[in-house]
């Protein structure tokens, strides 16, 4: 990248370290190293600026949260013990989304014992709660709600879901509020809110040949079932629905941070600039770009065509084969190097105020406390 | 050309009419289920690609337009095939199931109004997936006259975490519709999903995540009686000879005899990269021991130096469907 178009320097220390800062939110496309990211700088935040940090994992590599000492998904912060914290006086506190235990705590909380029971009972309810594409991510606005009310952390590391796009994660309270200000829910619910009268005969006579249509599709007993779910959802959701938009107007406020991460290829990139358009249209405030995976040569003044020529010629001298290897290796990488380059500038030429930095890539993966710190070192390196 | 009892040339790696791909989110699944498509459509068959998460994936790799939901002509391969393509969606899916069943016409789009479509497939995620996976049925056994519509379909599935539970779709229907033609029709899925037409291919890279992620699915593929199909190394570097390390020394000699500059920065830079290098290809030679172990097929993909553009499929594709 030529210098002039060169994006200002991210730096994530002083985030992590501005005691305003209370949420940061990792976001960007699948196998970028989001989680990786969210632990490092949660790491740091704890180590170096002693922050009492709380990390919000979605989905992470098995070695990375045993590292991280969550052996068991149990939903709730665990301390991270054996950190080099004593002289910062910070804490690491870890936690995995459970998303159907979240989803069943909202609803113990909204209802009274028997009727959860009711709830947990019913198929839509089963099927909503663990599969339903969306829920991953009403559960981590729901989580980050929570955790942010109980108002134990100075900063809150979150980690988004590996969505189908990382989109939804920003879409979520919206496409709730959509579906629960439905129209088909609201007909569906008239039964329940005239006094629990068969929905059949409401539903009959107001739309006749709509349940007429599913009776046939999916059989009698779905459409029981479907209106339990229903009756028992409008009973909760409300709440549900005002703390999703209370989160969202969190993540607009100034103690957030959103840091997207991306990797230099170009799906990577398109899904960040993609995402830093959505930001700015709701409002949210980004931080800035982590570039993951970056590949520079370690002997960066010796190009890749000279290098090449150099290998071909000491090939046919012959006599220094670990050499060749050598320099074609610096070659591919060279390549390699300046491509990425070519990619990122794609992000900053699109959004050249928005602060960025790159973290080299590591030769084997993370999966241990001393690796995350590294990472936190690279991500900090100015 | 699609003619059913010409024996493609590469069934003995592809055997199977309907070839689902799965794999990490950042595998290049797309890429791969794409290559797969064109390299079995070449020499004068025909091949549908599929796509179901709504995320134009395919437009995207080949610079087309959105698709709709309508089978298309995506592109022609190598010696007078086609490649068609379509983006599935669940709710244009379930109009079209339920006009078929039961010529609903105006009513359906009345439903669709009422927002009973996007509640029905919202609300029943089981439901999406069957009839997500229900329209791939239908285009893998479609017939006009004597003749297949598709020598192959390829589908661009859901990635690793998710593939179990959407094909998984008998057992996720049969909680929520116990009788009745949704149930039918998941029976008649989960049949073909299980049966030796189908193969579910795996897209990895030699990375520690992707991987686990391919032990995982295949196992849980297996659990669920899925036949899986190849494990499918993508993004493969050049293999590099395992020598042993040069020193530096040895490096500074080469240097000059190449008349390479040979300060101390430039031979520690080189023995850095080197050193990576080498802690790369060990963790990649353990990576691609855990998947030999699967006893799978394995098929490895060049990583393509200048991304994935119309040569570098062609490229993949070949290798794909070469193979053999």
């Amino acid at each position: 990248m030529p210098s002039e178009d060169a994006a200002p320097p991210l730096d994530v220390d002083q985030i992590l370290a501005d005691p305003g800062v209370r949420i940061v939110v990792c976001c960007g496309a699948g196998g970028v190293g989001k989680t990786t990211t969210a632990a490092a700088l949660a790491l740091r935040a704890a180590e170096r600026h002693g922050r009492r940090t709380v990390v919000l994992t979605i989905d992470p590599a098995r070695r990375l949260a045993q590292s991280l000492g969550l052996t068991e998904l149990d939903n709730t912060p665990r301390q991270v013990k054996g950190l080099d914290v004593e002289t910062s006086g910070g804490e690491l506190h870890a936690m995995m989304l459970d998303m159907k235990r979240t989803f069943d705590d909202v609803v113990l909380q909204h209802t009274d014992p028997a009727k959860a029971a009711e709830i947990f009972a019913n198929p839509f309810y089963q099927a909503m709660s663990s599969t339903f594409a969306g829920t991953q991510e009403y559960m981590a606005m729901e989580k980050l709600g929570q955790l942010h009310a109980r108002g134990d952390w100075d900063l809150i590391v979150v980690d988004t879901p590996p969505s189908r796009s990382a989109l939804d994660f920003l879409d979520a309270p919206a496409r709730l509020s959509r579906f629960l200000d439905g129209r088909m829910l609201r007909l569906l619910l008239a039964p329940a809110r005239s006094g629990g009268r068969s929905m059949f005969s409401l539903v009959t006579a107001s739309f006749g040949m709509f349940s007429k249509v599913v009776q046939k599709v999916l059989g009698a007993q779905l459409l029981t079932d479907l209106s339990g779910f229903v009756a028992a959802l409008d009973s909760m959701f409300g709440g549900f629905r005002q703390r999703a938009e209370q989160t969202y107007r969190i993540l607009q406020a100034d103690e957030t941070a959103f840091l997207l991460v991306a990797a230099p290829e170009s799906d990577a990139v398109r899904e960040a600039a993609y995402f830093a358009g959505r930001l700015r249209d709701e409002r949210m405030p980004l931080a800035g770009l982590v570039l993951n995976r970056v590949h520079q040569p370690a002997a960066p003044g010796l190009s890749a065509e000279r290098s090449l020529a150099a290998a071909e010629r000491l090939a046919d001298v012959g006599g220094h084969e670990g050499t060749v290897e050598v320099l074609r290796a610096h070659a591919a990488l060279a390549q390699q190097s300046v491509r990425e380059q070519r990619v990122a500038a794609r992000f900053t030429e699109a959004f050249p105020a928005v602060p960025a930095v790159s973290v080299p890539a590591q030769p084997a993966d993370v999966h241990d406390v001393d690796g995350l710190r590294t990472i936190g070192e690279a991500i900090s390196r100015r | 050309m699609a003619a059913s009892e010409q024996p493609a040339e590469s069934a003995g790696r592809w055997p199977g009419r309907l070839h689902v791909v799965t794999g990490k989110g950042g595998t290049g699944k797309t890429s791969v289920a794409a290559a797969l498509a064109l390299g079995l459509a070449a020499g004068g068959r025909r091949t549908l690609l599929v796509e179901v998460e709504g995320r134009q994936g395919i437009a995207q790799l080949f610079g087309t337009d959105p698709l709709p939901y309508e089978e298309r002509h995506l592109t022609d391969a190598p010696g007078g095939g086609e490649v068609r393509a379509l983006a599935v969606d669940a709710e244009e899916a379930l109009l079209e199931y339920l006009d078929m069943f039961y010529k609903l016409g105006a009513a359906g789009r009345a439903l669709r109004k009422l927002g009973a479509i996007d509640f029905a497939t919202t609300i029943a995620p089981g439901l999406r997936d069957v009839l997500l996976t229900g329209k791939v049925k239908e285009a893998t056994t479609r017939t006009s006259g004597s003749r297949r519509a598709y020598d192959a379909v390829v589908l661009d599935a859901p990635p690793t975490g998710r593939i179990g539970r959407f094909l998984n779709v008998t057992a996720e229907t049969a909680r929520l519709a116990k009788v009745g033609p949704i149930k039918t029709q998941s029976e008649g899925v989960s049949a073909l999903l299980r049966s030796p037409m189908t193969a579910v291919h795996v897209v990895t890279l030699l990375e520690e995540m992707p991987v686990q992620e391919t032990l995982d699915a295949v196992a849980d593929l297996t659990q669920f009686g899925f036949p899986v199909g190849q494990v499918i190394v993508n993004g493969v570097r050049p293999p590099v000879p395992a020598g042993r390390a040069v020193t530096a020394a040895e490096l500074k000699r080469g240097l000059a005899a190449a008349g390479l500059p040979t300060d101390a920065r430039t031979v520690a830079g080189l023995a850095e990269e080197a050193r990576d290098q080498r802690v790369r290809r060990e963790l990649e030679d353990s990576l691609r021991g855990d998947l030999v172990e699967l006893g799978l097929p394995l098929i490895e993909l060049p990583l393509l130096p200048d991304g994935v553009d119309r040569v570098g499929l062609e490229t993949l594709a070949g290798t794909l469907v070469r193979a053999d």
